[in-house]
């Protein structure tokens, strides 16, 4: 018998599974069962993008493409980072095609981090960023955010968590699962402090295009003296309702990029060349299917945060993605135990917020990413199980 | 408004307070405006979007284009009253192109739809000639699907 155990790597068998994953497989197993867990649009990918990907394939561009993804590709990515946010980036060397924007993340991390290296990551956030700072030998420092502060990273709290050792910040707005966003005032504050310091910023703008109200996002590398410490990660999944295809990029500093693009070269050569055609079709030509999308998106979120609010569940106002991150603790149940009873009795899915870190005990994640009519029957069975308490 | 048209559009069974917390305004606000659009014209009226294929009607449907000679005092839009009154008509347009009137017209067989033409389009002095096309399957109307049912195939990966 072979003790796998003694052969595997340490560091990746000490990695915990996912806490979503977990609590869908319970999900999986039932019949009838409405979710609201899922972190993808509902949409579907714009016909004229999927049109472009099956012309590609006519066309026979079934080779790799170059390392860094396709010319005109990063070429379309300079244009519209620079119409969309003012950051200017040199196509040539300063933007990445990758597998989604999860391999950017990595990418970046692994460019960036000694042994010993503190990386500061506000939660609750995205689940990736930790594992993947621990197999760098990296040590993950969460920050914890507030509801009282909209969830948002504050000033006060980033500096009370840096040390000597501290060389990334993740920086994760729009925020999945808060939907809390960055607005500039707030993002001056955090510049404030990480100009005069080595430190790094990750941000995680995937959700960029997903924000409501009167303001566009504001990428936080286009304050001053944050472009050249700031690796900007984004993708085509959540704007374009791309998930599948799996492409993403990086923009950065040239020096950065350069050890980026080495890891990328070695662990995947290059992004899906189908997908790159389709991307290519997708900022050329695609910008008002992102607005409708959002605007869909707006109505669904002040339907369930109305929803949600209605039944007891205090639900902080969230700005940006496609999420809800309603508080349970009127109910006196734990983020697990709701969500548990709430799967078993009425038969809904949503995630426990501790999947996002600690400090979403005490919350849930519901996922808008779905029609009004399954919200609606969503709300009706919340509304019965809550009666039952 | 027009995202209030679009709410109403896809599912017109949304009470005013529904519609209100989505575009963020009041139920009072969202009653006037559908008033508004009501005596303005720009809403005719709220029907459901009904599959009769499965039920079990007997229904019907063809596409009939219909070439017509205008005459003085008596131009497209008379030509057009004669024929859409019937009410075995369910749509009419004028067109541009080879034809100038496309008409759908039903009925519970192919027989009825055939006797309706012969019988009361065909005579009418303005009618030149009609194409009659029987639908065999509808596979999307007004933005819905029909031929197929929408499935959330989206899996859970983290």
């Amino acid at each position: 018998m072979i003790d796998y155990d003694s052969l595997l790597a340490e560091k990746v068998r000490q990695i915990k599974p996912s806490g979503i994953r977990r609590f869908f497989d319970i999900a999986n197993e039932m019949d009838h069962v409405i979710s609201l867990g899922v972190g993808e649009p509902d949409f579907r990918t714009p016909w004229a993008i999927r049109q472009a990907g099956i012309h590609s394939l006519e066309k026979g561009h079934t080779w790799y493409t170059a390392n860094a993804g396709l010319a005109e590709l990063r070429n379309e990515i300079a244009d519209y980072l620079e119409r969309r946010f003012q950051i200017s980036y040199r196509s040539k060397d300063e933007i990445l095609v990758t597998v989604g924007g999860s391999e950017a993340i990595d990418l970046a991390i692994r460019a960036c981090i000694n042994p010993g290296d503190e990386v500061l990551i506000p939660e609750p956030c995205f689940v990736a960023y930790s594992p993947i700072t621990a197999l760098t030998n990296g040590v993950p420092v969460p920050i914890e955010t507030k509801a009282e502060d909209g969830f948002r990273l504050t000033a006060k709290a980033l500096k009370e968590k840096i040390t000597p050792k501290t060389k990334l910040l993740i920086f994760p707005f729009p925020n999945n699962p808060t939907g809390a966003v960055m607005r500039k005032e707030h993002l001056e504050e955090i510049a404030e402090v990480l100009r005069d310091t080595n430190i790094l910023v990750l941000s995680d703008e995937i959700y960029a295009e997903l924000t409501y109200g009167s303001q566009n996002h504001v990428s936080i590398a286009s304050l001053p003296g944050m472009w050249e410490r700031t690796v900007v990660v984004s993708g085509f999944s959540k704007a374009f309702a791309m998930t599948g295809w799996r492409l993403g990029y990086a923009a950065a500093p040239a020096p950065i990029m350069k050890q980026m693009i080495k890891v990328h070269q070695f662990a995947v050569m290059c992004a899906p060349t189908t997908s790159q055609h389709a991307a290519v079709e997708a900022l050329k030509s695609c910008g008002e299917e992102i607005v409708k999308m959002r605007e869909e998106y707006d109505m669904r979120r002040h339907f369930i945060v109305d929803g949600l609010n209605k039944l007891g569940l205090t639900c902080f106002n969230p700005e940006g993605a496609f999420y809800v991150f309603p508080s349970v603790q009127s109910t006196g149940l734990s983020s697990e135990d709701f969500c548990q009873k709430l799967l078993y009795a009425q038969r809904v899915a949503v995630v426990p917020g501790n999947s996002f870190g600690e400090s979403g005990e005490g919350f849930v994640r519901i996922s808008y990413s779905y029609s009004i009519e399954h919200l609606m029957e969503a709300l009706k069975r919340i509304e019965a199980f809550l009666k039952t308490l | 408004m027009n995202r209030l048209l679009n709410l109403l559009d896809k599912n017109c069974r949304l009470t005013n307070e529904q519609l209100a917390v989505m575009l963020d305004t009041t139920a009072e606000k969202v009653a006037a405006a559908i008033e508004s659009y009501e005596t303005q014209g720009i809403i005719h009226g709220y029907k459901a979007a009904i599959d009769w294929d499965k039920t079990d009607r007997e229904y019907v449907i063809a596409r009939i284009e219909i070439k017509v000679i205008p005459m003085r005092d008596h131009g497209f839009d008379e030509i057009a009253r004669t024929i859409y009154s019937y009410d075995e008509v369910e749509t009419c347009y004028l067109m541009s192109g080879g034809y100038d009137l496309a008409v759908t017209v039903s009925g519970k067989n192919f027989k009825d739809i055939a006797l309706f033409v012969s019988q009361k389009l065909a005579p009418i002095d303005a009618v030149q000639s009609t194409s009659t096309h029987f639908v065999l399957k509808k596979y999307k109307e007004r933005g819905v699907l029909l031929a197929e049912k929408e499935r959330d195939m989206r899996e859970d990966v983290l």
